[in-house]
Parts: structure tokens; C-alpha cells; sequence
């Protein structure tokens, strides 16, 4: 038996010395939080900043006397862009690693791949970004935007405020665009906007020349109704798209492009001079003016080391979905995922917009819907506000398929796709 | 004398009318609204203070859309920024003693941006700058409006400028197509139909549609012949446009697959670190810029100009090391390259997301670079990628001349060609072997700034261009010069013809099927080597 | 260099079919608590190692023998992997979340009317199992066909299998082709009838999955001795001369490069329901080149090679990503480059570096291509 353990501390130390890198000692007195963020690959550029924000809001927390008298201890890992590394990355999270809750993911593709995992084993997972909504599961809360608390009003805002007539609906070819122009679509059409005056527009992932496309939408603004653009472009592709819509002269007074996925992390990359007044939409802008959003920008500065570096809305979601977990479990008294999934329900804590969002029985949050205008030091001017909080809804109203089902994890109910028509739970 | 001043004073009223008491007090009024910060109250104060004839009415719009209006939080006391940093006060134009840090700028939206762009376009037709006139009547032009009619027609007048000329009367052509007469209408048409482009279709199409139904129907023929006209011209200029972005496209295409040409096409090296080399020419372009900006700020427009060499010692050295460290020790084994080059490009991805962040870095578009050019009437062709074509075809011809009249690629040439006779004859093969991959990789990095203008400058830049790269230099045919340049050329021009026709996606992935099918039908690429070599 | 120094080959079958079989045993038969206990949660993980294991001898079989390295070999699993995915979509039947009887749900929330003809048939195992078989056997037969009897070889090979797998990817990335677009096809609920996530149906999958990597080494066993096998090397050597000796180089490449195919179809289709998703990026040109490197550093062109490469990477990728999140590009690229300086015929070669008493076999003169640099 000796050898055996010789042997194992000889293994240790071989993998101490290659990882080069080691992790805060595991004790049996902490508790484990998972941090499922791509570190490598294309995802990374969006996805680390979310790690970073992690550890600093776990390090708060520990700062304060950690959690149920015990010490939080953030796991790391990387799921490298990779999806079915996600998979195997949450098992092993939630099974072999023993964590209480996990934060992560960013594409939908991400999140579609461990959410079988995640209902296995019985783990939990805080989702931080705007998706397509139409997904409800009991071991996922959305921290993000629902379509319905961002799409939709950002399009009403150009309807009253701008005036527009015709819609360039564009987008990266994936589910989140697809779903959401879908949405638009049958809303702007109940609005009375014609077929005609609707171009919808896809491309593929990481598209670099705009040329045609950038040139298509000047064509289609220039038919003498005010037109905007109603952009879904994913991540890497919208500095390219930016770029040519700057050097093809197409000014926010003339054709606006209201973005979903354009956050202040995508303008650190852009020189924002000639796109000042296009809009985003959002439910968090680094540019928001309360005490709670200096003092995070502030701990955000001081953690990260670097006081140029911006705060955007998926870290705010974070913020917000780490802090209804640390209440949900003091609620409850244990890290058991069935008593902090029950508990979760109805825990509202601080936004960084000076509000209170709360956790829905559809697993999904309340938030102000912000309409914000690019500036040209990089950051949003916030041009238009929900007077109140905006409930995400997570199937949509807007779809065919969908427009029947509701979620409700309450004990009676407790299910995430209930048909009210025919009074079944979804496939069971 | 006094004929000299009524005129004067004629002049001036048709300037700027000149302010009564009540004006002013009423515009001192509307400076207090704008402070405030109420979005819709902004817009008819906006309009007040236009009207209002006051003469720093035209600097505190101008200061309100460049967002250089400051409004002190304490007292709602208005000042204005000079571009080059100055506070003043408005109505004097003196220097104001005020704490900098009290003061925030007034924040707008579009629609202020356009009443602004509005209000402005009639106040600066009279500028003594031909180029806010210019600006002033295109303004007019897109945003038409019936009061601007009188001062642009007294502008119209006294200009002498053919050019601005020009704009003054297409903007009024604008106006009148808009809100004139019938016969207006139908000659304002006419007019605008000598100058095609979208926008002028656009205008027509909406007027066309705005004409009362009991109009006599000379006007609707007119304005239906200038509608036809437009359309037969537009098409002609969208094919040269289309043509344009496929140049464009295959330049680019170029300027990645160039370096590769070197290392891949005539060293045989399978380099898949040939995309990291073109990232680090982008980050080098970003540190220049950056460096730029602390310490030669005046010259930031020219930073490009400085980065591209430093881009090409940075990726050629980087080039230089793998080559003496990993790839020397590989030759006669072309396939393992590919194992070593990849292992290469995974560390050099991962030391630069380490190294220097994730995410994106900014780089500035020079303002030589920025906008478009317009050489017909209709067709627009941004500048930046006018500039990457040129520049394209400038660095495929310094790599021709530097490969065909130089010892060094005399040398290159007769190692590609027979290692063991160029050996004979005592070139030393490892020193060539080091700087022709030196070459390739720097002239990557040469690439890289040319990318850096148009896409993400990330880890991942690299990643996105690599099969590209691999597919433009076995298309053009592998160890040739000229096929790559063809075959990036080539490339580009069908991929934009067939984007129109069968979009981004499926256009890209025929080209790409018509490509295997190409490969097999001419198994070396457009532009076959002779020889043993070709075996390889 | 044939015999690769590999004792005898069907002691070499024994000794990996023992190794299969260690995770059964190790998770069912040694109690859980004793060290020695393996969990349940990673049964499947070594099954996905095992499904790589069989892409790997399947490029081996083109790359090693014959010679062609292939950089799209993703594109023949990956579209195994759809044809299982689409059969375990199928299953899901009315119990997706929106409860329709026949579409999936991808398809039911784009406001899909009907099924598209290319998915009839699906719910039918046999059929689903043919099209596994059928579909990257037919790509690999037509693009092989094409290729081969206009003579591309050598890189330019390399790249348009580059091409091929790209142009896939674009493909399936896009969502009107009605393969689920970028998210894939995910949610699976069975398989036969055999819940997919019980214990039990993932121990069968990793059984079946060891089976077949015990079927592929037959068949490269078989091949290396067989008169093919040598034609193929002497293919791989000097083609122009196996052709002038009157040899069908055209069919014996053909006949293993759609052998070859198939195999990753039936390994994409294994690897499907033990890691419950299959998603465009398996098209991925990357992706692709990562096989050729879990070759290159077991050992090209020999039997275990393949094997021993494809769990080292992906074990290490598996380990580091979660020990040394920011840092394992840096161990998996170094381990990259150090396997091409210091063990040219990857860790299968250590072997051949060992004393022995036979003396060593000379090394293969470098091919004139190669030696003037291409």
C-alpha cells in the first residue's frame, strides 16, 4: 500500500509541475462554484471576461465570510469553445468536483449541449447571456434576456422615436437570430408593416466582407421611408460590419442599426468615431449613473488590475445571478440543489440599473429594458428606458409552436413547457 | 457709403437674419432646456435657437452635435469645447474659468442629430469653407427641407464654385422634387436623373408615389422617364461595383495567401502557423498605433505607414526563429511540419490571448483611409479598400522583384529548384532555408496590417484565414508567384458575382465545390510547375 | 518498417481487447469506495476516446499505409454522426418540448410545416444504420473516384479534403438545410429503446464502441499482410512505378480510402450518443487536422499508434483543460512540436528505440521530392 501512495504523491507532484498552475488547495469546508467559460478558441474573446468577473464576485463573497460559514472556492475549467467538451466538462464539474452551482456557457449551441447533463446529475446552472428564449429547464436559471426583454422593445423604440418604416432584419445564420427574427417578423407584421419593406439577411459565423451586404442595405434604405437595421450579427463578425458601414458613409442619422449583440467589450475593438447614435439595446450599460454601478466598475478596476477595461451587460447578469444564489442558499440553509432550486423562486436582489430584479417561477428574471446610442469614447448614451421592470418570457407570444406553453417550477405545477390548450406537460 | 451698407445689410439678412431682444432671450431660454437634458423638450429649442439669429447659434449647434456642448450639473450653466480643448463661454466666445471636471456634455439622439444636421445645413450654406458648404447642401440634400429653399437659392446665386454649385443644385432639385409645383417637380426630376445613384432612385421613387392622383401627366411622364433612366444606369454601375468588391475581396485574399505562397508554396513547408503570422503583423499594427499615440499623437494617421515594417521585422523574426528552432530540423519530412506548425500556432494563439487580452484591440482607421470615393456619379468605392487593392498589388510586386532580381532570390530560386546542385555550388541551403521562411512570414505580417483595417484584431484573426490561405495558393498552383495572385483574384471576383445570386453561404461554399472539381480536372492548380518538382 | 516491431497481431487484439475491457470490470465489478473503482461519469468519456481511437486507425489505414493524408476525415464522422443523430431525434418522438408527433424541436419553433424528405425514414434503426454505412461510404467513394483518377496526390490532396470538410461545415451551419444549424441535434432520450443516460445503455455504447476499435485493428492487421496492403506501401513509395508494373493503383486506393470512410462514419455514429450532441464544428478544418495529430504523435503506419495517440491527446485535453485551464495550449502545442523533433515515428517509435537484439532496419532513403524541399 505503501508504493501505491508513493507512487500517487509522485503522480501529484508530476501534474502540480506540468499544470504549472496551481488552484487553491480543495478542503472539505468550501464550497465549490463551477466556472464553465471558454478560455481558448473563438468564444474566448467573449467568454473570459465572465471567468475573470466570476472570480471576483466569489472573491467579494469570501471577503464578506464566504457562504454558510464556509469559504466559496471557484473551479475553473476550459471547455475551449468546444461543445461536446462543455458536455463532458459539466459532468465533470457536478460529479467529480462536487460544486454547488455552475456559471457558464455563451452560445446557445454551449448551453444546449450540457443541459442533458445538467438534468442528469442534478446540477444547477446560471446562464448569463440574451438567448432565444423557448427553452425552460428546472436545473437552469436565465439570467439573460429573454427575446421579449430586448428584441421587442428596441423595435417599438425605433417605431415612436425614429419613425421608421422598413426593416433590415440581419443576422448571423444561428438559432438565436433566427428565433429572434422570427419573432420580429410576426411583430412588425402586426403592426402593419408590409412583406416588401421587411429584408431579412443571413451570414455565416465570423463573416469579414460586408461589401454586398453593407451596399444591399444602402440600396434598400435608400427607397424614401426611413429605414433602420435591426442587427443580430454575433460577436466576431460585427467589426468587419461595423468597419464597412463606417467607410461606406452610412451615418446613424441616416439608416440606424440597432444591435443585440454589440456591447462595450465588441466597441474596445472599434474606433466608434463614425458610428456614434447607432443604437444596442440592452437590460445594463457600463454608462448607467447609480451608486451600485460605480462601486462594481470601481471593484471591477481594482480586481482586473486595469482601469480601461468596460463592464457590460452579460457581467452585470452574473452579478445579478451569483448574488440570488448566495440568497437562495442562505434562504434555504444547505447547497442541496433541489432545496436552492425551490428556494430560488421569488429571491430578488440589487441590479447595477437601481432596481431589484427577481427570479421568476420560469427560472427567468425581471429587468429594465435600456435603449443606449454609441458614443465616441465607446460607451452608450442611454437615449430611452422601460418606465418599469420587464418579466422575461421565455416562450414566445410570437410563434407558432410556442405561443400555448408556459413554465412554472412551483411545486403544483412544476414544469417547463405546460400547454394551457390541452393542459399537459409538454413531452411527458 | 450708404448704398454699401444696405447692402451690407441685405446681404447679412440673408445670412442670418439678425437677432431682436426677444430672440435672444428666447434662445437663452432654450440653452437652459438643452442643459436639462429632457430629450423631447430639446427638439424645438434646438429649433429656437436656429431661428433665433443669434450669432453663436451656429458654434453651440455645431458644439451640441459633436458633443463638445457641456452643461454644468450644478447650476444647468451651458459652455462650449473648442475641438482643441478650450472651454468657452457661448455668448461671448471668451475663455470661461470653470472646474472641467463639473462639466458633462449634453448627450443627443438621432432624431436631435438630424434637426441639428437640419438646422445647420441652411445656417452654413454661407460659409466661407467650401467644404461645410459642400456638407451643408448634401445634408439638404438627404434631409430636404421647404424653408431651406430661399437661402439656398440666394446661396445658389453667388456661388462660384462648379462642384458646390453642383451640390446647391441638387440639394434644391431635392427640395422642389419634394414640396415645388407640378412643373417643378417634374424638372427638379430631370435634373437629379443627370446624377444616379440610390439615393436619387429612392427620392424619385417616393415622389413618384407622393404625386396627387389629378397631376397632369406630363409631370408623371417626366418624373417616370428620369425614374427609368436612374434604373438603366444603376445597373450598369452596380456590376462595376460588384466587380470592384470582388477585386477587393481577391486582394485581401491575396494579402493573406501571400506569405503562404513563400513558406507553403515554395518552400513546401505545410505551415499551419502562417495565420499567427499575419496576427502578429495585426498586433504589431495596434502596438505602432499605440506607441503613436503616447508619443507622436500630431501623426497617428500615418502610424500605418510606420507599422508595416515593424509588422514585417516582428512576424519575419517570429518567422526567422521557427524556422531555425523547429522547421530546420524537419526537411524531408513535409508532413510532420504540419504536426510542428500546428502545435506552434496553438501556443502562439494562447500566448497572445495571455500576453496582451482576449479580447478585440482597437485600431484606428487613418481618416485617408476612411469614407469613399465617388469617380462616376452612383458609384461609390470606399477608400479603404482602394488603398488594400493598391496596396496588395504593391506587396505582390516588391515580393516579385525581391525573388527575380535579387541574390537573395536568385538563391531561393535555385534551392527550390535543386537543393543538392545549389549546395554544389556553395550556397549555404540553412541560411536560405531561414530567411526565405524569415520572407514569408514577414510579408504575412505585412498582410496582417492590411487585415487589421478591416476585421477583428484578436487571437483568433489568424484562424479565419487560414484555409483560405491554403486554398487560394494550391488553387493558383503551389511555388507560383503569379497563380497566387490570379488565383486570390480569381477567387475574390466569383465570389462576389455568385453572393448576389446565391448568397454569402452558398455562394462561398460552390466556389469551394467548384474548386475540388477544378483540382481535379487540372490536378497542379492554374498554373502548373514543370518538372520533377511537380511530383512533390 | 512494416512489422513496426509490434510482436504478433492477434496477441496485439488480446492484449487491447483486455484494455476495453478494464472499464467494465473497474466500474461493475470493483466495488465503489476502493480506490481502484471507476465512476459511472466516466464510462462515457472513455468511450468518446474509443470513438476516436476509430477515426484514428481510419485515417492510419489512408494516411500510413497508403500515404494520402487526408485533413477531412472529420467530414466522414461527423456525417456518421448525423445520420445516428437523426435517428435519436427521431426517437425522441412526441416527448420533445413542444410535443409534436413527428418534427423535432428545432424544427417546430422555425415554423417548419413538414419533415423534409431527406429525414424519412430515420425513425427505423436498420435504415439509420445503413445510412451510416452508406453516406460517408459514398461521399469517400465519389470524392476518392474523382481525385484519385486525376492523379491529385500530396498536398494538393491534403487541401482540397480541406475544402471538402469546409464547405460541409458552411453547409450544415446553415438552418435551412434542416439539420438543427449550428446548435446541431442534441437533447437525445433513447436509443433502441434503451434510456440514453442510464448506466447500462452508456457501459453497451462503450462496449459496442470497443468492439469496433477491435473490428478496425482486424482490418488494418488484416491489410498490412495482405497483397493490398503491400500495394498500397509500394503505392505510397513510388506510385508512377506501381503503375508501370502494371498495378490498379486507382482501385486499391479507392477500395481503402472508402474503406477508410466508412469506418469514421461508423466511429462518428458511436460517438453521437455517448456525448449527446453533433454539431457543424465536427466539420471544422481544425477539427480534421487534430486526427492527422493524434496519428502523427502515436505513430503513423503502425497498428497501436493510432490508438495510444488518440487517448493521449484527448486524455491530456480532458485533464489539463480542467488542471490548467489558461496553460494546456501551451502543454498540448509544446507536446506537439516535441513529439515531431524528438520521436519522428511517434511514441509507438520509443519502442524502436529501445536496445534489441535484431539489428535496427535502415532508415528509408528520404523520396527525391522530399529531399529538394517540393
Amino acid at each position: 500500500m505503501n508504493g501505491i501512495a508513493l507512487s500517487r504523491r509522485w503522480l501529484l507532484a508530476g501534474a502540480a509541475a506540468l499544470a504549472l498552475w496551481a488552484g487553491p488547495v480543495a478542503a472539505a469546508d468550501t464550497i465549490k462554484v463551477g466556472i464553465l467559460h471558454s478560455l481558448s478558441g473563438t468564444m474566448a474573446i467573449s467568454e473570459t471576461t465572465l471567468k475573470d468577473v466570476m472570480l471576483m464576485l466569489i472573491e467579494e463573497q469570501n471577503k464578506k465570510g464566504g457562504l454558510l460559514g464556509k469559504k466559496l472556492e471557484p473551479v475553473v475549467v476550459d471547455p475551449a469553445s468546444n461543445w461536446p467538451l462543455f458536455a463532458e466538462k459539466a459532468r465533470e464539474l457536478i460529479a467529480k468536483d462536487k460544486v454547488a452551482a455552475v456559471f457558464g456557457c455563451w452560445t446557445s449551441v454551449s448551453r444546449k449541449s450540457v443541459l442533458p447533463v445538467f438534468e442528469e446529475l442534478n446540477g444547477i446552472l446560471f446562464y448569463p447571456v440574451q438567448y432565444e428564449g423557448e427553452e425552460s429547464s428546472r436545473n437552469v436559471f436565465y439570467t439573460g434576456a429573454a427575446p421579449n426583454q430586448q428584441a421587442i422593445p428596441a423595435v417599438d423604440y425605433l417605431m415612436q422615436q425614429e419613425k421608421v418604416e422598413r426593416w433590415v432584419l440581419a443576422g448571423t445564420d444561428y438559432v438565436y437570430p433566427r428565433t429572434t427574427n422570427k419573432i420580429l417578423e410576426a411583430y412588425l407584421k402586426s403592426k402593419g408593416v408590409k412583406p416588401e419593406d421587411i429584408m431579412i439577411n443571413y451570414t455565416p459565423f465570423g463573416h469579414s466582407d460586408w461589401q454586398t451586404i453593407v451596399a444591399d442595405i444602402k440600396k434598400f434604405g435608400s427607397a424614401g421611408k426611413k429605414t433602420a437595421v435591426v442587427s443580430t450579427i454575433n460577436g466576431d463578425a460585427n467589426v468587419p460590419f461595423y468597419k464597412e458601414l463606417a467607410n461606406q458613409g452610412i451615418k446613424a442619422t441616416d439608416i440606424p442599426v440597432v444591435a443585440f449583440s454589440v456591447g462595450e467589450e465588441e466597441l474596445a475593438g472599434l474606433d466608434t468615431g463614425p458610428l456614434v447614435g447607432h443604437l444596442a439595446a440592452w437590460n445594463y450599460f457600463m454608462s448607467v449613473d447609480t451608486p451600485e454601478n460605480k462601486e462594481f466598475i470601481e471593484k471591477w478596476h481594482a480586481f482586473i488590475k486595469n482601469p480601461k477595461r468596460v463592464t457590460n451587460d452579460p457581467m452585470e447578469a452574473h452579478y445579478i445571478g451569483f448574488n440570488m444564489w448566495v440568497k437562495a442558499v442562505e434562504k434555504a440553509g444547505t447547497t442541496d440543489p433541489d432545496a436552492v432550486i425551490d428556494a430560488m423562486i421569488g429571491v430578488a436582489v440589487p441590479n447595477l440599473s437601481g432596481g431589484y430584479s427577481a427570479m421568476m417561477p420560469n427560472h427567468h428574471i425581471t429587468k429594465p429594458v435600456l435603449i443606449g446610442e454609441i458614443q465616441a469614447d465607446g460607451q452608450f448614451s442611454i437615449v430611452w428606458q422601460t418606465p418599469g421592470l420587464v418579466v422575461g418570457d421565455e416562450w414566445s407570444d410570437y410563434l407558432e409552436g410556442s405561443k400555448d406553453l408556459i413554465a412554472d417550477w412551483r411545486a403544483p405545477m412544476s414544469c417547463g413547457n405546460f400547454n394551457v390548450k390541452t393542459g399537459k406537460c409538454g413531452g411527458s | 457709403m450708404r448704398l454699401l451698407l444696405v447692402l451690407l445689410a441685405l446681404l447679412a439678412a440673408i445670412a442670418a437674419p439678425p437677432a431682436r431682444a426677444q430672440d435672444e432671450a428666447a434662445a437663452r431660454e432654450a440653452l437652459a432646456v438643452l442643459a436639462a437634458g429632457n430629450l423631447d423638450a430639446m427638439e424645438p429649442a434646438i429649433g429656437t435657437i436656429a431661428r433665433s439669429g443669434v450669432p453663436w447659434a451656429e458654434p453651440v449647434l455645431r458644439g451640441l452635435l459633436d458633443g463638445r456642448l457641456l452643461a454644468r450639473q450644478a447650476d444647468r450653466a451651458v459652455f462650449l469645447r473648442t475641438p482643441e480643448g478650450a472651454i468657452l463661454e457661448v455668448a461671448s466666445g471668451a475663455p470661461a474659468e470653470v472646474e472641467a471636471r463639473a462639466l458633462r456634455p449634453i448627450r443627443i439622439n438621432n432624431r436631435l442629430r438630424r434637426t441639428l444636421e437640419g438646422a445647420l445645413g441652411s445656417l452654413t450654406l454661407a460659409s466661407p469653407d467650401r467644404t461645410v458648404r459642400l456638407a451643408a447642401a448634401e445634408k439638404l440634400f438627404a434631409r430636404p427641407d421647404p424653408s431651406a429653399l430661399e437661402p439656398l437659392e440666394a446661396a445658389l446665386a453667388r456661388e462660384a464654385d462648379p462642384a458646390v454649385r453642383a451640390a446647391f443644385a441638387r440639394a434644391r432639385a431635392a427640395v422642389l422634387l419634394d414640396h415645388g409645383e407640378p412643373g417643378a417637380r417634374a424638372e427638379a426630376a430631370t435634373g437629379l436623373a443627370e446624377s444616379p445613384s440610390p439615393a436619387v432612385l429612392g427620392k424619385l421613387q417616393a415622389a413618384r408615389r407622393a404625386l396627387p392622383a389629378d397631376v397632369d401627366p406630363a409631370t408623371v411622364a417626366a418624373l417616370d422617364a428620369a425614374i427609368a433612366r436612374v434604373e438603366t444606369r444603376l445597373r450598369l454601375l452596380e456590376f462595376a461595383q460588384t466587380f470592384f468588391q470582388g477585386v477587393s475581396l481577391g486582394s485581401v485574399l491575396l494579402l493573406a495567401a501571400i506569405g503562404l505562397a513563400v513558406t507553403f508554396g515554395v518552400m513546401g513547408v505545410i505551415n499551419m502557423a502562417h495565420g499567427e503570422m499575419v496576427m502578429l503583423g495585426a498586433y504589431a499594427t495596434w502596438a505602432v498605433q499605440q506607441a503613436f499615440r503616447a508619443f507622436l499623437p500630431g501623426a497617428l494617421d500615418w502610424s500605418l505607414l510606420a507599422a508595416a515594417p515593424a509588422a514585417f521585422l516582428l512576424a519575419g523574426a517570429a518567422g526567422w526563429a521557427i524556422e531555425r528552432g523547429v522547421i530546420s530540423r524537419l526537411y524531408g519530412r513535409p508532413l510532420e511540419t504540419l504536426l510542428a506548425t500546428f502545435g506552434i500556432s496553438l501556443i502562439l494563439q494562447q500566448a497572445v490571448r495571455l500576453g496582451i487580452g482576449a479580447t478585440n484591440r482597437e485600431v484606428v482607421t487613418p481618416s485617408w483611409m476612411s469614407g469613399f470615393v465617388e469617380p462616376v456619379p452612383g458609384l461609390a468605392l470606399t477608400t479603404n479598400r482602394i488603398v488594400i487593392v493598391l496596396f496588395a498589388v504593391a506587396v505582390f510586386l516588391l515580393l516579385l522583384a525581391l525573388v527575380r532580381a535579387t541574390r537573395l532570390g536568385l538563391e531561393i530560386r535555385a534551392v527550390t529548384q535543386n537543393r543538392r546542385m545549389a549546395e554544389t555550388m556553395g550556397i549555404r541551403t540553412p541560411r536560405v532555408d531561414a530567411l526565405t521562411f524569415a520572407l514569408g512570414s514577414g510579408i504575412a505580417g505585412i498582410g496582417g496590417v492590411a487585415l487589421s483595417q478591416i476585421d477583428n484584431v484578436s487571437p483568433n484573426l489568424g484562424q479565419s484565414y487560414i484555409v483560405d490561405s491554403f486554398i487560394v495558393v494550391v488553387f493558383g498552383g503551389v511555388g507560383n508567384l503569379w497563380g497566387t495572385f490570379l488565383g486570390a483574384l480569381t477567387l475574390g471576383v466569383v465570389n462576389k458575382l455568385l453572393e448576389p445570386v446565391a448568397g454569402a453561404v452558398l455562394g462561398k461554399i460552390l466556389v469551394l465545390l467548384a474548386l475540388i472539381l477544378f483540382i481535379q480536372r487540372r490536378p497542379q492548380g492554374l498554373f502548373a510547375l514543370r518538372g520533377r518538382a511537380a511530383e512533390a | 518498417m512494416a512489422r513496426a516491431g509490434l510482436g504478433r497481431p492477434a496477441l496485439l487484439l488480446v492484449l487491447v481487447g483486455c484494455a476495453v475491457l478494464l472499464v467494465p470490470v473497474l466500474n461493475r465489478l470493483v466495488p465503489e469506495g476502493s480506490a481502484f473503482h471507476l465512476e459511472d461519469r466516466l464510462v462515457p468519456l472513455f468511450g468518446k476516446y474509443l470513438a476516436y481511437a476509430v477515426l484514428a486507425v481510419a485515417l492510419d489505414l489512408v494516411w500510413g499505409r497508403a500515404g494520402i493524408l487526408s485533413l477531412g476525415h472529420g467530414a466522414f464522422f461527423a456525417l456518421g454522426g448525423y445520420a445516428m443523430g437523426m435517428y435519436l431525434m427521431r426517437q425522441i418522438g412526441p416527448r420533445g418540448v413542444y410535443a409534436h408527433p413527428v418534427l423535432p424541436d428545432f424544427m417546430v419553433f422555425l415554423n417548419w410545416q413538414e419533415l423534409p424528405w431527406y429525414w424519412y425514414g430515420f425513425d427505423r434503426f436498420p435504415f439509420a444504420l445503413a445510412m451510416v454505412v452508406l453516406v460517408p461510404g459514398a461521399l469517400g467513394f465519389v470524392f476518392g473516384w474523382l481525385a484519385f483518377r486525376s492523379r491529385v496526390s500530396g498536398v494538393y490532396l491534403s487541401i482540397i479534403t480541406q475544402a471538402l470538410t469546409y464547405a460541409l461545415m458552411l453547409a450544415f451551419f446553415r438552418n435551412d438545410m434542416g439539420f438543427g444549424g449550428n446548435n446541431g441535434l442534441t437533447d437525445f432520450k433513447d436509443i433502441l429503446g434503451f434510456p440514453i443516460a442510464s448506466p447500462d445503455t452508456r457501459l453497451g455504447l462503450y462496449l459496442a464502441t470497443g468492439v469496433l476499435l477491435l473490428l478496425a485493428l482486424a482490418v488494418a492487421i488484416h491489410l498490412r499482410r495482405s497483397p493490398l496492403g503491400r500495394l498500397l506501401v509500394a503505392i505510397r513509395d513510388g506510385e508512377a512505378r506501381a503503375r508501370f508494373l502494371g498495378h490498379d493503383t486507382l482501385r486499391a486506393k479507392l477500395f481503402v480510402w472508402t474503406l477508410s470512410a466508412v469506418l469514421a462514419g461508423l466511429a462518428g455514429a458511436l460517438y453521437v450518443p455517448q456525448v449527446g450532441i453533433i454539431n457543424p464544428s465536427e466539420f471544422s478544418p481544425a477539427a480534421s487536422i487534430e486526427i492527422a495529430i493524434w496519428v502523427a504523435v502515436g505513430g503513423r503506419d503502425t497498428i497501436l499508434g493510432p490508438v495510444l495517440g488518440a487517448f493521449l491527446v484527448n486524455g491530456m485535453k480532458t485533464w489539463l483543460t480542467g488542471a490548467a485551464p489558461e496553460l494546456w495550449l501551451f502543454v498540448l502545442g509544446g507536446l506537439f512540436v516535441l513529439v515531431t523533433l524528438v520521436l519522428p515515428k511517434g511514441l509507438v517509435g520509443i519502442v524502436e528505440l529501445l536496445p534489441r537484439r535484431r539489428a535496427p532496419a535502415a532508415e528509408p532513403a528520404p523520396r527525391p521530392a522530399e529531399a529538394t524541399g517540393g
